[in-house]
């Protein structure tokens, strides 16, 4: 039998929690030759200013255990062109589309914001107050519970698209964080971007990236995030998108019995393209082995009974 | 056409010298459909000290008796945890192959002529591409460039195909002593203009001086770059080099997916 999959984040159904995270899946057309884009639960777009972005001089990543760091410097299109060029053939592809909204002021959120809102075929905005590789805007507005709400109030009066404020983990408590995003009119967060982070070359003692900081992403980071979604899932009500390090069925379980209700995938898709139906076809094999019909059900199942000792 | 992920066999592992080794990987699929210039992005598969896969040329594709695709191989220098790893590979590891990725060498046919430019490792391109222009009968020199004349490779198989070779090394061990590009330069000025497409794959400063002593000469030149990659799909924007196409302003372009080749002319160098 057919396993439901499907997952509800406020009004939005999706056919499955696996959403590709921003800055890791392009425009969402670069994959469309190797990936069916209407199959997964939604595809979120490079952060989007108004305007384009240049970004970073590379080298813009460096690979440390059991993940990376990057310094892209949120090199982007701009809304209007992504508007024209790149969501027509989105929407014709059938894919959910998040996208991944930035700004320098409050304002710009808005704004931007706006411009989405009008246009057909976007099924979310994904507020980026979290980006820790640009010097205004994001991370500032994401680091301060008055910024994060600030953000987010202003554009919930600007759309009647859902919202999703996207947390930094680089917070001492980021479920305050998630309390103030839902208290401004959130309808969901998602949570972490990437963990403020540095490599040295010590052959030459100078930078591994032109930024020399970055943000810290893949395995390495999963067992942090899943703790903080953990947190933020017993402080607020509304879904929780969770992230950090994903690479397969049994890590995505993870984030969702932690009280996340969907995913996103970034660094694992760099390394296999074809991730995304490897993962669905272990989440088909988990409610199959557990006897579940619907994955939602597992949705903060995590029992927090201690373990049973074993002993060699 | 879609890339494939192959879960591809070392069938050989060939070691040139202390650095240099030739890996023969079981991805006859990938052999298929690849053109002169695309690229594989490579990991041992169960490695654990790295996560990425690393972007290489497909540096021969190997054929039947009937002249089948059966395997590629890949180029490959020790540099770091994972070019180690591919150097001490073993026949019989399995190694993930995703390609082929990338825009190909455009390849010239006769009256013009088509020069080779490589650099070290850059020769990884240049064994396909001398076929493809072998099979078009189009007249070809290779001006080859490295640190000693024991990193000179494979000089037979482009002899093979009537390939001309000029030679430079650093240390005058074999060829002229010096850049690779002095030679190409001289050869040049006896050139009219636009008669010669020049093909370049090496570090970038040879890369930049090639597609400078081209412009001076008025022939066409296409460069292959190689920049850090995280995922060799156009997804990360991770393998940025600045372009600037006519009157427009430069600006960060994928070396992925908009390249690894790209008009030489276009490159605006660090
Ligand atoms: C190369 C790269 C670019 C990213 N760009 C963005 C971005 O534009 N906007 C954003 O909100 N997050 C961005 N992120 C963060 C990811 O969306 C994600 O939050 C983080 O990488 C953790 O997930 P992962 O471990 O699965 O990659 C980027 C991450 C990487 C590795």
């Amino acid at each position: 039998m057919a396993r439901d999959l499907s997952v509800r984040i406020g009004s939005l159904e999706l056919p499955n929690p696996l959403i590709a995270a921003s800055g890791c899946f392009g425009y969402g057309l670069e994959y469309d030759e190797v990936v069916d884009l209407s199959a997964l639960g939604g595809v979120c777009v490079k952060g989007l200013f108004m305007t384009e972005r240049e970004g970073h001089p590379p080298p813009r990543i460096v690979e440390t255990p059991a993940g990376m760091i990057n310094a892209i410097g949120l090199q982007g299109i701009g809304v209007h062109r992504f508007v024209r060029e790149k969501l027509p053939l989105l929407r014709e592809r059938g894919a959910r589309v998040f996208v991944n909204v930035c700004g320098t002021t409050v304002d710009e959120y808005v704004e931007v914001s706006k411009v989405l809102s009008q246009a057909a075929g976007v099924s979310a905005l994904e507020l980026n107050i979290s980006c820790p590789n640009i010097k205004e805007g994001g991370i500032q507005f994401g680091c301060s519970l008055m910024g994060t709400s600030a953000v987010v109030s202003a554009v919930r009066k600007a759309t009647h698209l859902p919202i999703i404020p996207k947390l930094t983990p680089n917070v001492t408590d980021v479920a305050s964080f998630a309390r103030a995003a839902e208290d401004a009119g959130a309808d969901a967060v998602s949570l972490v971007n990437t963990f403020l982070a540095m490599a040295i070359d010590v052959e030459t003692r100078r930078p591994t990236i032109t930024n020399v900081l970055g943000g810290l992403s893949g395995p390495a980071i999963r067992p942090i995030a899943v703790r903080m979604v953990w947190e933020c899932a017993q402080d607020v009500k509304i879904p929780i998108i969770g992230m950090g390090g994903i690479t397969n069925a049994r890590d995505t379980l993870e984030f969702l019995l932690a009280g996340a209700t969907a995913v996103q995938i970034g660094t694992a898709n760099f390394v296999d393209p074809f991730v995304w139906s490897k993962v669905l076809a272990g989440l088909e094999d988990y409610l199959e082995r557990h006897g579940i019909d619907r994955l939602s059900d597992l949705i903060g199942a995590f029992d927090p009974t201690p373990p049973t000792a074993v002993h060699a | 056409m879609p890339p494939l992920d192959v879960d591809a066999t070392v069938m050989a592992n060939r070691r040139l010298s202390r650095d240099y080794n030739v890996l023969t990987l079981s991805a006859a699929e990938i052999g298929t459909r690849t053109r002169a210039g695309q690229f594989v992005m490579v990991r041992p598969t169960g490695m654990t000290e790295t996560l990425l896969r690393r972007p290489f040329s497909v540096f021969e594709i190997v054929r039947d008796a009937r002249g089948a695709p059966i395997a590629i191989t890949i180029l490959n220098k020790r540099a770091g945890r994972t070019t180690n790893r591919l150097y001490e590979a073993e026949p019989g590891d399995r190694i993930a192959c995703l390609g082929p990725l990338g825009r190909p060498f455009t390849a010239v046919s006769a009256p013009s002529e088509a020069w080779m430019v490589a650099g070290g490792v850059g020769l990884a391109p240049f064994a396909t591409l001398a076929e493809a222009l072998a099979a078009a009968g189009t007249p070809t020199t290779l001006f080859y460039g490295a640190r000693s004349g024991q990193e000179l490779f494979h000089l037979d198989f482009f002899d093979r195909l009537g390939v001309t070779l000029v030679l430079a090394t650093e240390d005058g061990s074999r060829g002229e002593r010096g850049r690779v590009t002095q030679p190409l330069d001289r050869a040049l000025a006896s050139r009219a203009p636009g008669s010669t497409m020049i093909y370049a794959c090496g570090p970038e400063p040879m890369l930049a001086a090639v597609a400078e002593v081209a412009g001076r000469h008025q022939q066409p030149c296409e460069v292959s770059v190689e920049r850090t990659m995280g995922c060799g799909m156009g997804g990360c924007y991770s393998c940025v080099i600045r372009v600037r196409h006519g009157a427009e302003a430069a600006r960060f372009v994928r070396s992925c997916i908009s390249g690894p080749v790209f008009d030489g002319a276009e490159i605006v160098w660090d």
